[in-house]
């Protein structure tokens, strides 16, 4: 019985191998690895990361293949583009694995988002050392094109540089000099402490005090009676939450009013489906930095329109950054005729581009950091709230060369 | 002065502990059952309140009654369909149905409003703070402190005062006991599991307009209510109470003194307590099970 199973596997694995060698469509010149240009989004499914990333980022990088197919129908490198998905669960251990089987079980070409720095670096690991390339959107630390940064590992959306020069700095220079912060205890929220920091005391302003909170935590209590007592008394509370931890920040800071004790608020790091979570109402008026958002202008308002159809709701900038660097990376592999790792990588140094996403854009070659202007902008007042998810309004434009570190300042060694 | 109001705030806090010890203490106490779902009814208490708002418009006041009572009716169905049939058992099996009730609870809000968290305003009556003589409070903190309180004497009151409240008592505290007495005890259980799930889920309607409404609140937090109930004394309704508002105050003053240990300081008060008074602060040591 056994040994039939096992013929009968064999027969069936004999056939597949021969319907793959003379079934499928011949791609010019032969050379794309596999016969396919394979995209592989590994991201959070399920855990607090699953609505700013998720499986909306998988289809924005899903979205961006229907377009490129459309785009060369006749003359693309390959017709034969798949996209294929990873739940990671935010843990570096999960990514890990999961980069090692996109990579070299499924020879995959190219990976995408991996929200949470730790695993956003166990990816940069792998693809390092299988050299192949990956392009990380969800994560933020700047981990990734400084000391640990590799050839083919470009950072492509933010990071915590970027939000800390957006937000500390302006805060900072409007006059809010005395800063109390509070972050929470993992890598995400200590980079962000250093980060914010670092941009206000080079804006001439001052931490006074920087505390650590535990997370997940529901009770900020604590913080906020400590805020408006300390000595002395900070002009703006930072907070570098994230998710439902923000959440509990922002009811709290309210319900202790804060900012009629003469404490305003400003946010590390926030996405629109946070502003959806905490109320527009209750955030109105604070200060935050952004890579993109939604209806900045026209030609993002169409992109995202075209999202709304295919998804039924808004895109956050992850997941525009992901249709962006998706269609970057394709556009690439079609100027070098190849899905080669290095033959790709080589396009993309020092290419510089614009699209919907990111303006005056730069794969920037010393640090692998992907450039592009940032905003700063303010949550709406709720009487100026037009539609679903019409929650920010630009206060002003970062331009891209200073938008983020010196790639002299990165401490990246490209080897 | 300002440590004052630390402990106030840990008051504030303590009172979603007491709430939820209660209820966990009552049900362990009348079924030897631990209810590993009490943090998923209290996340259903504040998620049910954002969709009677939501859906029908129903104010926070009267989802305050409204909820609790649903959810102690279904607690009720969940004990006479699922929790009665393996009370016999090994108790290893009512905790496995009730962390399977957990997830399922969870998974089930994760469907339909994903992870995020959902809005919800605070009633405008407890907008604002006032003053406490000291310091002033947010009145919202306010009222759910001496909502808490209020609700704690009325029960001890009734567990106290009443013939069924002191059929529970016995029965709690002592349940081969009041058995010989002749007390049919059995007929108590389903009430007393519902009641349980409704405190459960009337501190989550109180947590909804202060904190994050997802379906994953209250998930860390059944493990800090075990460590209450523990510290209280297992079965101890007081001493249930009690823990609830001491560890309140602790993790506050924890979280301002010494940070990075302030998750830990209430289990470290567990393992003391288990290794000076193992029955608990408030518990009687003959009242210990083996």
């Amino acid at each position: 019985m056994a040994t039939r199973l096992k013929s009968a596997a064999a027969v069936v694995a004999v056939g597949a191998v021969l319907a793959g060698c003379g079934g499928g469509p011949q791609s010019g010149g032969g050379k794309v690895s596999g016969d396919a240009i394979k995209l592989g989004v590994i991201t959070d499914l399920s855990g607090v990361y699953s609505e700013l990333a998720g499986k909306n980022a998988i289809e924005a990088v899903k979205m961006a293949v229907d377009d490129f197919k459309k785009s060369h129908a006749d003359d693309a490198v390959s017709k034969n583009i798949e996209v294929s998905q990873a739940d990671h669960q935010n843990k570096p251990e999960i990514a890990n694995t999961a980069a090692r089987e996109m990579y070299d079980r499924d020879g995959v070409d190219a990976i995408f988002d991996v929200p949470t720095s730790s695993a956003a670096l166990a990816v940069a690991t792998v693809a390092g050392q299988n050299k192949k390339l990956y392009f990380n959107n969800g994560a933020a630390t700047t981990e990734l094109t400084g000391a640990q940064c590799n050839p083919y590992t470009y950072h492509y959306a933010y990071d915590t540089y970027m939000l800390a020069h957006g937000t500390g700095t302006t805060v900072t220079e409007q006059g809010a000099k005395q800063w109390y912060i509070i972050y929470p205890d993992y890598a995400f929220g200590q980079d962000m402490n250093k980060s914010f920091t670092a941009a206000i005391e080079a804006a001439g302003g001052k931490v006074g005090t920087a505390d650590p909170t535990p997370f997940p935590n529901d009770n900020f209590a604590t913080f906020m009676t400590k805020a408006p007592n300390l000595s002395p008394k900070p002009d703006v509370l930072g907070t570098m939450q994230a998710g439902g931890d923000l959440v509990n920040v922002v009811k709290q800071y309210n319900e202790f009013g804060l900012k009629a004790k003469g404490v305003d608020l400003a946010v590390g790091l926030m996405f629109d489906t946070d502003i959806k979570s905490i109320g527009v109402g209750q955030l109105a008026g604070t200060l935050y930095t952004t890579a993109w958002f939604w209806n900045m202008d026209a030609k993002s308002r169409e992109w995202a329109d075209r999202f709304k159809e295919r998804t039924g709701t808004r895109p956050t900038f992850d997941h525009a950054a992901n249709y962006s660097a998706a269609t970057q990376y394709l556009e690439a592999v079609q100027r070098a005729g190849s899905d080669d790792a290095d033959a790709v990588r080589k396009e993309l140094d020092g290419h510089e581009f614009d699209d919907f996403f990111a303006r005056d854009a730069k794969f920037r070659a010393e640090d692998h950091r992907v450039t592009h202007d940032s905003y700063l902008v303010k949550v709406k007042d709720e009487s100026k709230v037009k539609e679903d998810f019409d929650f920010t309004e630009l206060v002003k434009k970062i331009p891209a060369a200073e938008a983020f570190r010196k790639a002299s300042d990165s401490g990246c060694d490209m080897g | 002065m300002e440590l004052v109001q630390q402990l106030f705030n840990g008051l504030v806090s303590g009172s979603f502990y007491a709430l939820l010890a209660l209820g966990l203490s009552v049900i362990f106490g009348m079924l030897g059952v631990v209810n590993f779902a009490h943090g998923a009814f209290y996340m259903l208490g504040a998620v049910g309140a954002f969709v009677l708002l939501d859906t029908l418009g129903m104010s926070w006041w009267l989802a305050l009654i409204v909820v609790p009572v649903v959810l102690g009716v279904f607690g009720m169905a969940l004990e006479r369909l699922f929790v009665a049939r393996l009370v016999r058992l090994d108790p290893l099996y009512n905790f496995l149905l009730t962390f399977g009730i957990a997830l399922i609870l969870q998974d089930v809000v994760r469907l339909r409003y994903g992870v995020a968290s959902q809005p919800y305003p605070r009633p405008a009556l407890l907008d604002g703070s006032m003053s406490l003589g000291l310091f002033d409070y947010p009145k919202y903190q306010v009222f759910v402190f001496v909502f808490s309180i209020v609700l704690s004497v009325l029960v001890w009151l009734v567990l106290t005062r009443t013939r069924v409240g002191m059929i529970v008592r016995a029965a709690t505290e002592r349940p081969e006991l009041t058995r010989s007495l002749g007390i049919d005890v059995r007929r108590w259980v389903t009430p007393v599991f519902g009641f349980g799930i409704a405190l459960a889920g009337l501190a989550g309607v109180l947590a909804a307009p202060m904190r994050a409404v997802n379906s994953g609140m209250g998930g860390d937090l059944v493990i800090v209510i075990f460590a209450v109930v523990v510290i209280g004394g297992l079965g101890s309704v007081f001493g249930s109470v009690a823990a609830g508002y001491l560890v309140g105050m602790l993790s506050a003053v924890g979280t301002l003194y010494v940070p990075a240990f302030s998750q830990s300081l209430v289990f470290v008060l567990m393992a003391l307590v288990l290794l000076l008074r193992p029955a608990g602060l408030f518990g009687r040591e003959e009242g210990v099970r083996t």
